[in-house]
């Protein structure tokens, strides 16, 4: 299997609220930082890939952000205006306006042709063989699928025509799991574990793309060994603690207090863990990233993850 | 306690006072903050402190948390929570909680039915291939059809109160753009102009410049699927724009509010302003912002810092002190781990304390939800959660 970083085009999806921008954010960065001339791109123009990087707004034509690395966020609109521009040959200086606009809304009424757009460009930019490796923030759990089964969804509504014609080399680039790969990121908790399982499951079914890896974020350190923990216990002993406080001159419950939180967490999550690996084809590896004690966001947080990715993946 | 009026002007100062006010409370926020459970929480603590009958509408239930109410497998339909849950968690309720599920496709296909002048329009827009699509992956669809069901409900006049617990949006603001979005859609001239041609059937298309680029893009056949689909859409116009003003008339009616769900992490609770300010500008009420999985208050003690601080660097020391019937060299392991997770647990909880302070709204209720150490999966524990948020 060709590693992660070793591919061409690299979806990033999950869950939201488990860290799907930082993840895409870090690879990109790790990939950048080993030599690679990398894109970052993000579908849903909201900005996570600008915060995560502290750079001004990403637009449609790449920027470079950092040695190495460029980013830009994904627009349909101009896509389509460069697509009929390369692909056509039909001008469109300035504004396609009506055009554009009616466009709007027969891509809004029949999905798969603002996806194409979208992943023909991303497509057509490893063709073009323009960057090493290009990161995907794609989207959540809900629209993926429709995004990476787009090709196959314009070839059953569209019989003839230029799109159709398109769809086959799109086809091919997504399918090759040397070329692309797709990387979910999850939490250990139960519904980002259970969309994720179910997931998994629709992406082998409904598209070609190759499930790379599984990201598990914010993994709780595990706090004692189960001799450990019967220490643990023997000091919650309201005397033992007693005395532990006073010999510390101070008070050891909330010290206690937030040693149990942490070992409960740790173990309702383990079992969440252990749902997410029997639920992943066993030749997809899970790697851990652990949760960040840290009051940093923004670049900082990134560098911190992006070390903890490093570590996992062996760079 | 909190006191009956604690703003002096009849507003509600709890999430109980403000339920009790209110038909409907809709529970909005970014994905994976715990929205689902807190609209479920809020209905039961009703349904069973006020004696209502009260509906959650729900979109996606964690698996556990849809069997502990019954609601595995039923579909659009309202189920009411069977007894033996309540018997389970200990709990006589005064009233009843009901639920549902929105299942979008099968309410678009209702929706169709309702609308459409005859049967056979209804039939052969449910079988077109481009209603297929719109139905169950147009993105707005599940923000306008959570909206639409409201309605249908709330005007059926059965329940009490009504929570709805919102789809996620990629946009928390989405939904609340979807009537108009919806009405805009179907009396858009724009539509009109794209599929006049084909309703007349007299003009050639091939004389107009958009419909030649188009023609060499998609195919001609394509596109005629995409006309007829419209046509026959626009005969269910004047229903559908009718009812996008009376759901968004509702949305504005004072008897609604709105529950804005957060955690104190960065991304969330980002959206969650923007999403206060969204209410604001279009004069919707905001009842209450309810802080979910919040850290507990000891850990931004000052003095368990500085015990914290002293038995990791004492914690040989005090191994031997203690003198516990275990090696000391694990002992003092034990004491450090414990002094350091402490300590970082202690960063994540300033962390959140100073987010929280940078949350500049004034709702008329905060609730905050403490972080439970164990996942909600029955309605004992949707009723602890309940508690924490109720007064």
């Amino acid at each position: 299997m060709t590693a992660l970083l070793d591919r061409k085009l690299l979806f990033v999806s999950g869950k939201g609220g488990v860290g799907k921008t930082t993840i895409a954010a870090a690879l990109a960065l790790l990939a950048a930082e080993r030599g690679q001339k990398t894109l970052v791109c993000e579908i849903d123009a909201k900005g996570d890939i600008a915060s995560s990087y502290e750079c001004d707004q990403t637009g449609y034509q790449p920027r470079q952000v950092q040695p190495g690395l460029w980013a830009m966020s994904m627009n349909t609109e101009e896509s389509l205006r460069e697509y009929l521009n390369i692909q056509l040959r039909v001008p469109m200086v300035g504004r396609i306006g009506p055009v554009a606009r009616a466009f709007d809304f027969v891509a809004t009424a029949a999905p798969g042709v603002k996806e194409i757009l979208t992943v023909g460009k991303l497509a057509y930019e490893v063709r073009e063989r323009h960057y090493d490796l290009i990161v995907v923030d794609a989207s959540a759990t809900g629209h993926i699928v429709g995004q990476l089964a787009a090709p196959q969804a314009i070839n059953s509504l569209v019989q003839v025509g230029r799109v159709r014609q398109q769809t086959g080399w799109m086809l091919d680039i997504l399918s090759d799991p040397d070329v692309t790969g797709l990387c979910l990121v999850a939490t250990p908790e139960e519904m980002p574990v259970v969309e994720t399982v179910e997931l998994a499951e629709r992406i082998s079914k409904e598209t070609t793309v190759d499930l790379a890896a599984v990201v598990v974020n914010r993994v709780l350190p595990e706090l004692f060994t189960r001799a450990e923990e019967e220490i643990f216990e023997t000091l919650c002993d309201p005397e033992v603690a007693e005395n532990l406080g006073e010999a510390a001159s101070g008070d050891a419950g909330p010290l206690l207090a937030a040693a149990r939180l942490a070992v409960t967490l740790r173990r309702t999550r383990a079992g969440h863990l252990q749902r997410l690996r029997d639920g992943i084809d066993h030749s997809v590896p899970l790697i851990y990233v652990p949760y960040l004690f840290t009051r940093a966001h923004g670049q900082r947080a990134l560098r911190q993850v992006t070390a903890a990715l490093a570590a996992e993946l062996g760079i | 306690m909190t006191p009956r009026d604690k703003h002096g002007d009849g507003r509600a100062a709890t999430v109980d006072q403000l339920l009790a006010a209110k038909e409907i409370a809709i529970c909005c926020g970014s994905g994976g903050v715990g929205k689902t459970t807190t609209a479920a929480a809020a209905a039961a603590m009703a349904a069973v402190r006020h004696g209502s009958k009260v509906l959650v509408v729900t979109v996606d239930p964690a698996r556990r948390l849809a069997q502990a109410l019954g609601l595995e497998g039923i579909g659009n339909d309202e189920h009411q929570v069977p007894a033996e849950a309540f018997q389970q968690a200990g709990v006589t309720p005064r009233g009843e909680l009901w639920a549902a599920m929105l299942d979008t496709k099968q309410s678009w296909d209702q929706l169709v039915l309702r609308h459409a002048p005859d049967e056979d329009t209804a039939h052969r827009i449910l079988g077109n291939p481009l209603y297929q699509n719109i139905s169950s992956r147009f993105v707005q669809s599940h923000d306008y059809i959570a909206m639409e069901r409201l309605y249908e409900i709330h005007s059926e006049g059965s329940y009490d109160l009504i929570v709805v617990d919102t789809p996620p949006t990629r946009n928390a603001i989405d939904f609340l753009e979807a009537p108009a979005r919806m009405g805009d859609f179907f009396s858009s001239r724009l539509l009109r102009w794209l599929i006049a041609p084909y309703r007349s059937r007299l003009v050639n298309l091939a004389s107009r410049p958009f419909y030649q680029v188009a023609d060499r893009i998609l195919g001609s056949q394509f596109l005629e699927d995409i006309a007829e689909f419209f046509i026959l859409f626009q005969t269910m116009y004047d229903g559908f724009v009718e009812r996008a003003r009376a759901v968004s008339r509702l949305l504005h009616d004072r008897r609604t509010t709105f529950v804005v769900v957060s955690t104190l992490e960065a991304s969330p609770l980002h959206e969650a302003e923007f999403f206060i300010d969204a209410l604001d500008e279009r004069r919707l009420h905001l009842g209450a912002v309810v802080l979910n999985r919040v850290l507990p208050e000891y850990l931004l003690d000052e003095e368990a810092t500085r015990t914290a601080e002293r038995i990791e660097s004492r914690a040989a020391e005090l191994a031997a002190y203690l003198d516990l019937s275990a090696e000391r060299s694990q002992v003092e392991r034990v004491l450090t781990e414990v002094s350091a997770s402490f300590l970082n647990f202690q960063v994540v909880a300033q962390r959140e304390a100073e987010q929280r302070a940078e949350l500049a709204v004034s709702p008329e209720v905060v609730a905050t939800v403490p972080f439970f150490e164990t996942d909600i999966c029955d309605l004992g524990g949707l009723l602890r959660l309940g508690e924490a948020i109720w007064s």
